[in-house]
């Protein structure tokens, strides 16, 4: 090995290129607090209200925007991948460094969750659940900085929803299409639209099942946030000064709902999208009718607990 | 017309709280699951971590019904009364 088992830590580019990284997990999260600050508009009242529109325009079908889901969603993209970049800035094969264990880490649980709950054929996948369920965890605990959590807005679950419909699709068809076309009218065909729904429907609860639980959190805490001034505010009046205007019921309680409802609630939903995200792609696969259309053409065959020679 | 507008929205919030009913199911159902899941973890106290996972997992699905009801709540209460003021006020208008 002519690899060092520490990497360069002093050196003068090991620091530049960390700076840099740490920037990049940043500085988005700070672009994204200022464009907030800048066009929240002044509002009166319980404040609930869904994604601030940054930019809108004409395009044939419908209005075209440009909103806070979009913008924050990126930034957590953006600060996902310095963090990933982060971790393993600085590899050695003997982990020199903190930072490589918890990468290492992070990757063998992957790997574990996705060959326990899909099996070995799809142990290419682990990136992609990882990935997925990255960003829909971070995307929820972007809420504490005060930012709207994309998740938050049902168009951007059901992007997702919808990706996970076409690759639960692609391994549909992976038996041909007449088998799949016929496997809708079973047991009987008066069973067609019943299936047909039951195919619709995947995405449907997926995407609804994640912004529902990050929705009702927000408007709920919202809820309680208002009603706890409206409170201290007639409860509190007869304080001196600045202190009877000030909404100091407000302290403590919502922090303590946050716990559940932004933290405990959006990790739980980031893991359960994941899970069944496995669960639908690997269920959706007809091994028996794709082994028949692999014999056909001399292919060896596949199984749910072997990777495809 | 104030007063059409104002019967709508009050019957917009009545909707919201009877779809609200939903929640019964879930509920129920969770908490049949949590007994279960304590009657198992008392026969046997090494399935813990197992049964807590799987639990978990139960409940969040168990819950999709009562979200679904809650996601028409908020419609109702947000969303609806927009849209639907515009359509009254197109239909008195003419």
């Amino acid at each position: 090995m002519t690899e060092k088992a520490t990497p360069d830590v002093k050196s003068s580019r090991f620091k530049l290129v960390d700076g840099l990284l740490i920037a990049m997990m940043v500085l988005p999260i700070l672009a994204c607090m200022v464009l907030k600050i800048v066009f929240t508009p002044k509002a009166e009242g319980v404040p609930i209200s869904g994604a601030l529109v940054f930019w809108q325009t004409d395009a044939p079908l419908m209005p075209l925007y440009i909103s806070e889901s979009q913008v924050n969603s990126w930034a957590v993209i953006i600060s996902v991948l310095g963090l990933c970049l982060y971790l393993t800035h600085g590899l050695t094969p003997r982990a020199g460094l903190k930072r490589q264990l918890a990468a290492e880490w992070i990757v063998e649980q992957c790997e574990k969750l996705v060959n326990g709950n899909m099996g070995g054929f799809f142990s290419e996948w682990a990136p992609f659940i990882a990935a997925i369920m990255g960003l829909s965890a971070f995307s929820s605990l972007i809420c504490l900085l005060g930012l709207f959590s994309p998740t938050g807005d049902v168009n951007v679950t059901f992007g997702w929803a919808i990706l996970v419909f076409f690759l639960i699709m692609y391994y549909k068809f992976r038996g041909g299409f007449w088998n799949y076309f016929i496997g809708l009218f079973k047991p009987i065909p008066l069973f067609a639209p019943m299936n047909l729904i039951g195919e619709i429907s995947t995405p449907v609860s997926m995407a609804f099942r994640h912004y529902g639980n990050v929705l009702s959190g927000s408007v709920i805490a919202a809820l309680i946030g208002s009603a706890l001034t409206g409170l201290s505010k007639s409860l509190l009046s007869w304080l001196p000064g600045v202190l009877s205007d000030m909404p100091l019921l407000r302290v403590g309680l919502p922090a303590v709902l946050s716990i559940y409802f932004d933290v405990f609630s959006g990790l739980m939903q980031a893991f359960i999208f994941a899970i069944l995200t496995m669960l639908n792609i690997a269920e959706a696969v007809p091994w028996d009718d794709w082994n028949v259309r692999r014999k056909k053409r001399k292919l060896p065959e596949v199984n749910r607990e072997n990777p495809a020679a | 017309m104030e007063l059409a507008i104002g019967i709508m929205l009050g019957l917009l919030g009545l909707g919201a709280g009877i779809a609200m009913i939903a929640g019964i199911g879930p509920g129920i159902g969770e908490g049949e699951a949590v007994a279960k899941a304590c009657e198992a973890i008392g026969r046997q106290p090494e399935s813990k971590s197992a049964v807590t996972s799987t639990l978990i997992m139960g409940c969040a699905i168990a819950e999709t019904t009562g979200l679904y009801a809650l996601i028409v709540a908020i419609l109702l209460i947000f969303v609806a009364p927009g849209s639907f003021t515009a359509i009254l006020k197109e239909a008195v208008g003419k």
